[in-house]
């Protein structure tokens, strides 16, 4: 652990503690990035919190937070974070649903946890049956959407200004003096899997989508690669020494041996001299004049 | 008026109706009565007492508060949002945007979060400089909460001498950043540059002379004061379980007599190395609170002179190239820092997939970070946990049965800033 974050001790009793408190409840217990959390049943969640709060000691409950995969099936995760302040230990709850689907509330547990729901509901939509006063909290007044979808664009859909012809507040569609840029820096090598514009010819990575390029080879496998490479040389080694050798196979070879129909005048044709050369040959060597020798300078 | 609490519990606390129960009261109309209904008013939202846009719907019997309904969000601007859409280096100036009275405080949460998910080591160096300047913005963010805490109970002379204090503090971030507020000082991996030596001195000198005396003054004015301890005594009193139950941290929690301080009980970066002592409340009330705070502004000034005492010299962030940015003169010369800091500039560095919930101990309380990484160059979801959420969601409870007047005082000290709680 070199990392300078808050040190937490792991407790490795708590995965069987889990276990026996929470019983089927518990769907999965992973211990990653040194910390610990678990998934529950969506229907159990509030009678789960009771039973962390009372028997395993964790008194506060510091947040709920929603993420959104629109892949998935049910694709909010709601996400609890608990806080043991006695055991010092810090605890991660988590369990999923849908826009249909409730999540039992737990404000009968934790009074905090109502307007930490009512930020969930706001920004995912996540409904919470049992909420005493489930309203919006961060938007406006009359907001519709729930911005932190992932399908929800970061402009938003209505902005609003100060009209001085009306003299009021005025809410308007929002327009975009210019389109709305999202530079993607991902490395065209590794991450990203879009076809660049004027290589539509290359198709891509021909891969599914959010898969990167393949994983280059190991060491051990391109040394593996290079012995077998080196192993089998072929039997007969191509080369091209002589004009028999033509490197493009036996039947070539043979046509090349053969001498061509007007293979005789070319070879004539091409020792005859062109008079240019012939002229040049018979023209007797002009002596050069000598050279004057240079005037100034150090030499 | 003494300071007894059973004088007070009758002088100031009342309870609605609870109070008359047992007596006899006469039903019958008499000459002269008016029948008086509850009546809601609008706290806010631009209420100067309300530390910026909060908008409290209260529902008054008489001067007497029955129920209070806090209205957050006039100061969303969506961070969550606009950070998914930012690599991880970009995204770190919106949380100096976040909490604006103690912007360091923000930025450590987030750079302590990345370098979890990476396991990414920090020199020394880096570290006590986090710790120094963390504990700088803990002592310039409290200068503001006490100052106003205490003229929206009264007292203006204070808040002017805090307030010079206070301006100390953002003279020494600038000289280490560049910027008296925004800072993006810390960067994962360390601090963005080394601060000169100079500074250093400074701060150690503004530590042991100037601080204690003028802050020490300041505090002597209201402290045993009368008028201010009538105003804050036995004030939204907080037990331990209701404490817990609400979600309280920091001097919140301490002040309802709770020894929880995440620099102590979960220590990151230098703080391990450090000796200090988290004082507590015993009544749990805004005094407490304030005391509470007053005792920390000395404890934070224990700790930077440790960290100037302690400091190593050396790197001041990691040399490794994939996450931090070569210096620029290195880039100028050597092609391989070209490419890093080309690469790190533009596409940013990779976070392993992972999620990782990170607290530190900010001046208000447990500022925390959810950070959930697909893996890429930029968050997937980065979740903020203010401290003043659930501060703010104990407004009823706390101020339930106290006088309108006393209104101000719970929120000066509950310590809320809205760029904070809203995000």
């Amino acid at each position: 652990m070199a990392h300078p974050a808050p040190l937490v001790a792991p407790q490795p009793s708590l995965a069987a503690s889990l276990k026996t408190v929470l019983g089927a409840d518990l769907v999965a217990h992973v211990f990653t990035v040194d910390e610990d959390s678990i998934t529950v049943t969506r229907e159990a969640v509030a009678g789960v919190m009771v039973a962390l709060r009372d028997s395993l000691e964790y008194q506060q409950l510091m947040e709920i937070a929603g993420v959104d995969y629109p892949d998935r099936a049910e694709r909010f995760e709601v996400v609890y974070h608990l806080l043991s302040v006695t055991k010092n230990h810090r605890l991660r709850v988590r369990v999923s649903t849908d826009e249909a689907t409730p999540v039992p509330t737990i404000v009968p547990v934790w009074p905090n946890a109502g307007w930490l729901e009512r930020e969930v509901f706001d920004m995912y939509g996540v409904l919470f049956s049992g909420n005493p006063d489930l309203r919006r909290i961060l938007t406006d007044y009359g907001f519709q959407g729930h911005p932190q979808r992932k399908d929800f664009p970061l402009t938003g859909y209505t902005e609003l200004r100060y009209s001085e012809e009306d003299k009021r507040v005025v809410y308007e569609p929002v327009r975009l003096a210019q389109d709305f840029r999202n530079f993607d820096f991902l490395s065209p090598w590794e991450g990203a899997d879009y076809v660049l514009p004027g290589d539509e010819k290359a198709g891509g990575t021909g891969e599914g989508p959010g898969k990167g390029a393949p994983t280059p080879m190991t060491a051990k496998e391109v040394k593996a690669a290079d012995e077998k490479a080196k192993a089998s040389p072929p039997p007969t080694p191509k080369t091209t020494e002589n004009t028999a050798q033509t490197g493009a196979g036996a039947k070539t070879n043979i046509k090349a041996a053969k001498t061509s129909r007007d293979g005789a005048k070319a070879t004539k044709a091409a020792k005859a001299k062109t008079p240019a050369t012939e002229k040049a040959e018979k023209a007797p060597a002009k002596p050069r004049a000598p050279r004057k020798p240079k005037t100034g300078g150090d030499a | 008026m003494t300071d007894s609490p059973s004088n007070y519990s009758g002088a100031v606390k009342h309870h609605g109706s609870d109070m008359f129960e047992g007596y006899p009261v006469d039903t019958a109309d008499t000459a002269g009565d008016q029948v008086v209904t509850n009546y809601t008013i609008n706290f806010g939202p631009q209420h100067p007492a309300a530390h910026g846009v909060l908008r409290m719907v209260m529902e008054l019997d008489g001067e007497i508060i029955e129920r209070v309904d806090p209205h957050v969000g006039l100061l969303h601007r969506g961070t969550e949002k606009l950070i998914e859409y930012k690599t991880y280096l970009q995204a770190l100036p919106y949380f100096d945007r976040l909490d604006y009275c103690s912007p360091l405080g923000m930025e450590h949460s987030y750079v302590l979060a990345i370098e979890k998910l990476l396991d990414l080591e920090v020199p020394d160096r880096a570290q006590y400089l986090r710790v120094l300047f963390a504990e700088l913005t803990r002592i310039c963010n409290h200068m503001l909460n006490i100052g106003s805490h205490v003229m929206d109970v009264g007292a203006m002379t204070p808040n002017l001498w805090v307030f010079e204090l206070r301006e100390d503090c953002l003279n020494f971030f600038e000289r280490a950043s560049g910027a008296r507020m925004h800072s993006a000082y810390f960067r994962p991996g360390g601090v963005h540059q080394d601060v000169p030596e100079r500074l250093l001195y400074d701060i150690g000198e503004w530590c042991e002379k100037r601080l204690p005396k003028l802050f020490g003054d300041a505090m002597s004015l209201v402290i045993d004061n009368r008028i201010f301890k009538q105003r804050n005594v036995d004030i939204a009193t907080v037990s331990k379980e209701d404490a817990l139950a609400w979600g309280f941290s920091g001097p919140m929690i301490r002040g309802s007599g709770i020894a929880w301080d995440l620099r102590k009980s979960q220590p990151y970066d230098a703080y391990a190395k450090m000796d200090f002592e988290i004082p507590v409340g015993t009544r749990g009330d805004c005094y407490d609170r304030f005391m509470v705070r007053v005792q920390e502004v000395y404890q934070s000034a224990r700790i930077i002179l440790q960290c100037l005492r302690d400091m190593p010299t050396g790197p001041v962030a990691s040399l490794d190239r994939k996450v931090v940015p070569p210096k620029r003169g290195e880039m100028k010369q050597s092609m391989e820092s070209l490419i890093h800091h080309f690469k790190l500039y533009t596409e940013g560095f990779h976070v392993p997939a992972g999620e990782v919930y990170v607290a530190t101990e900010s001046p208000k309380g447990e500022f925390g970070v959810y950070l959930v990484s697909d893996g890429t160059n930029k968050p997937y979801r980065c979740k903020i946990r203010p401290t003043a959420f659930s501060h703010l969601q104990a407004m009823d409870m706390m101020s339930k049965g106290h006088m309108l007047a006393d209104t101000t005082a719970i929120i000066g000290a509950i310590d809320v800033v809205f760029g904070e709680c809203d995000r």
